[in-house]
């Protein structure tokens, strides 16, 4: 059922993508201080002492074909370095990158642009969008460096400025849209060149809320057709959650938790990301498949289906809130149940700060 | 008397070390004009030609055909009236006041000159803009050959190619080429970096990455640049006219030998109407091709 299965002849585990052991130090001689960044060397010491700044430290990472895969993290945490590795707008220090059994980082330059005009295009915060082109010469852009004529490569973009929502705007340019607008021929020009990887640095963060949960609205519906490997950075909590099926969280340049999102959510792994989610909306965020359990005996009532989210679910106990209902995972049927215990257990907020005890006990 | 003291008087050189090292300069370069002056003048013959023809071209045709050409220029640019009239009215009156042929002279003049700092200045900046290195050895020869008194680098052309149209158009091109240069090269350097990143990352060659955005991007500054080197090419006539470029600089000339003060305004005029020309003609069309950026939401 899902896409990451169908992936599976890709890579030694079936990763679309596989990062391995990739470093990225800024400075004069990168090389020199490698072996002290092996060592463990701390991001501040290296900077002070041997004036090198630690951009990605030993990042290792599998992205699945066919997911959304996010990478958060605050600013200066390296997600925008390491979106920009992938398709070699930064050169690593050491380490490795295979995509699809190939080894990205050993493309010669023909090859390297090969690669980044047919297997991975990108969306940027700030759009980046040619200014002395149309919303139609943009959108056509990728399909004119790979070699397409005018006229094909504006047949092709005209369907794409169509599926986000810009018919009609095809004459204009940028310098004329709004921040929403440009964002979508941004997403155009990207989808338009056909490549099965798609690269998202911080692609809706430069947007008002409104028109940001509508730009998820139309990747989620897009993805939804077309099944892409995304790779989507950002630093907004409730983004990641809302469009990732698995969520890696970097910080000071090293991934210190990779999983999907129930499992960043109800097992955080330090304090630092158990500071980060423990403000979320869990029943909203949370799904029905991360909480059932596979018993299917005793489950009565309406069947759940297993996309729902948590806050949903709870309406299917409103006339018996002691049983347990029967869920429906899509294309595969009734696969277990759940209950109301183990909702209201998700919901929970974990690990409530003594802090937050005391000021409650006070008042 | 001969120990005259080195503390008061700077230590300069006799004069007759002066004379020597002077007279020495001097015949090495007589003698580099008369083993390749020959050799120079030739490979320049082409351009000759080309610059007689198109000058006996705009000397040739009727009035009001060359009115109408450049009319019609004014308005492929503006796409206003305003800049046509103005046009017209311009050569309306520098016909009237019997300056008509000079001024054709001049135009030819200036055009070719223009042309050539444009061929060749161009894909000089460009190559710049790419290079630090090159940046920094041809900046300084970019220095000398504006700050430099254009009389100067006169003598060296005229003796190596003598009077007339060539070395003349060689002085124009020298003095007017480096603002072509410069802002080729800064245009170039002040495309957007997030811009260029994009266009990498979607695979395009150093070639169309430079043909399809740079130089794009970087026109409306490499327009200024050209209409930088149209007005100096202009103000060079005068000073060109000195080694025996016809057109509107041999009557100012004359006019400031002679104490004409009416001759001489009215083809300073004359000179000062093309510039207007010719400035407003290219910035408006450097302004239309911009006009990307300023079109309203």
């Amino acid at each position: 059922m899902s896409p990451a299965e169908a992936g599976g002849a890709n890579g030694a585990n079936g990763a679309k993508i596989a990062i391995r052991d990739l470093y990225k130090i800024f400075g004069r001689a990168p090389a020199s201080v490698l072996p002290l960044v092996r060592d463990g060397i701390g991001k501040t010491e290296l900077l002070e002492q041997h004036g090198h700044v630690l951009g990605l430290d030993a990042i290792t990472m599998n992205v699945r074909e066919g997911d959304v895969h996010v990478v958060m993290g605050l600013s200066g945490s390296g997600k925008s370095t390491l979106i920009r590795h992938l398709n070699r707008l930064i050169e690593p220090t050491a380490g490795s990158i295979v995509v699809d059994g190939d080894d990205v980082l050993a493309l010669a330059p023909p090859d390297l642009r090969a690669f980044r005009r047919h297997r991975a295009s990108m969306v940027f915060q700030r759009f980046a969008l040619h200014p002395h082109r149309t919303v139609l010469g943009n959108v056509g852009y990728g399909l004119r460096v790979q070699g397409l004529t005018r006229p094909q490569a504006e047949e092709r973009a005209r369907v794409w400025i169509d599926r986000v929502g810009l018919g009609g705007f095809e004459d204009r340019y940028p310098a004329a849209l709004s921040g929403g607008m440009q964002q979508r021929v941004g997403l155009a020009r990207a989808l338009a060149t056909d490549c099965d990887i798609l690269l998202m640095d911080e692609a809706f963060s430069a947007l008002d809320p409104l028109i940001r949960t509508d730009m998820q609205d139309v990747l989620l519906r897009i993805q939804g057709e077309l099944k892409k490997t995304i790779v989507f950075i950002t630093h907004d909590l409730d983004e990641a959650l809302r469009i990732g099926d698995r969520i890696a969280i970097l910080r000071d340049g090293a991934v210190i938790q990779e999983g999907t999102t129930p499992e960043i959510v109800m097992h955080p792994a330090d304090a630092y990301i158990a500071d980060f989610v423990k403000d979320i909306n869990r029943a909203r965020v949370l799904r029905v498949k991360a909480v059932m359990s596979a018993e299917t005996n005793g489950a009565c009532g309406p069947v759940v289906p297993a996309q729902a989210t948590l806050e949903e679910a709870l309406t299917f106990f409103h006339s018996d809130p002691s049983g347990r209902r029967p869920v429906h995972v899509e294309e595969r049927g009734v696969m277990g149940s759940v209950g109301l215990p183990e909702i209201l257990r998700a919901v929970e907020r974990p690990n409530v700060g003594p802090s937050d005890a005391r000021a409650s006990a006070m008042t | 008397m001969a120990e005259s003291n080195w503390l008061i008087e700077f230590p300069a050189l006799d004069d007759a070390t002066l004379r020597a090292f002077n007279r020495a300069v001097d015949d090495a370069y007589l003698a580099f004009t008369r083993t390749y002056g020959a050799a120079i003048e030739d490979a320049f013959t082409p351009l000759l030609r080309f610059m007689v023809w198109f000058e006996q071209a705009m000397l040739g045709a009727p009035w009001w055909l060359v009115i109408a050409i450049v009319a019609g220029l004014a308005w492929t640019a503006s796409r206003g009236w305003t800049l046509v009239v103005l046009v017209v009215a311009s050569f309306m009156a520098i016909g009237v006041m019997g300056m008509w042929e000079d001024t054709m002279r001049t135009m030819a003049m200036i055009s070719v000159c223009t042309l050539i700092a444009i061929v060749v200045g161009i894909p000089i900046g460009i190559l710049m803009s790419r290079s630090d290195r090159l940046k920094s050895g041809v900046v300084p020869v970019l220095d000398v050959m504006q700050t430099m008194p254009s009389f100067v680098y006169l003598i060296p052309v005229v003796m190596l190619l003598g009077l007339g149209k060539v070395p003349g158009l060689l002085a124009v091109v020298i003095y007017a080429i480096p603002p072509v240069i410069r802002l080729t090269d800064l245009g170039i350097r002040l495309v957007d970096k997030e811009v260029l990143e994009a266009t990498d990352a979607f695979g395009a060659s150093p070639w169309q990455r430079l043909w399809g955005v740079q130089v794009p991007l970087a026109l409306p500054n490499i327009m200024a640049g050209i209409n930088q080197t149209i007005m100096m090419a202009l103000a060079m006539v005068v000073v060109a006219s000195m080694i025996g470029v016809k057109g509107l600089g041999q009557p100012v000339l004359r006019a400031v030998t002679n104490q004409y003060f009416a001759m001489g305004v009215l083809n300073g005029l004359a000179v000062v109407l093309l510039a207007i020309i010719f400035d407003r003609v290219t910035q408006s069309y450097g302004r239309r091709m911009q006009r990307y950026r300023h079109e309203s939401r």
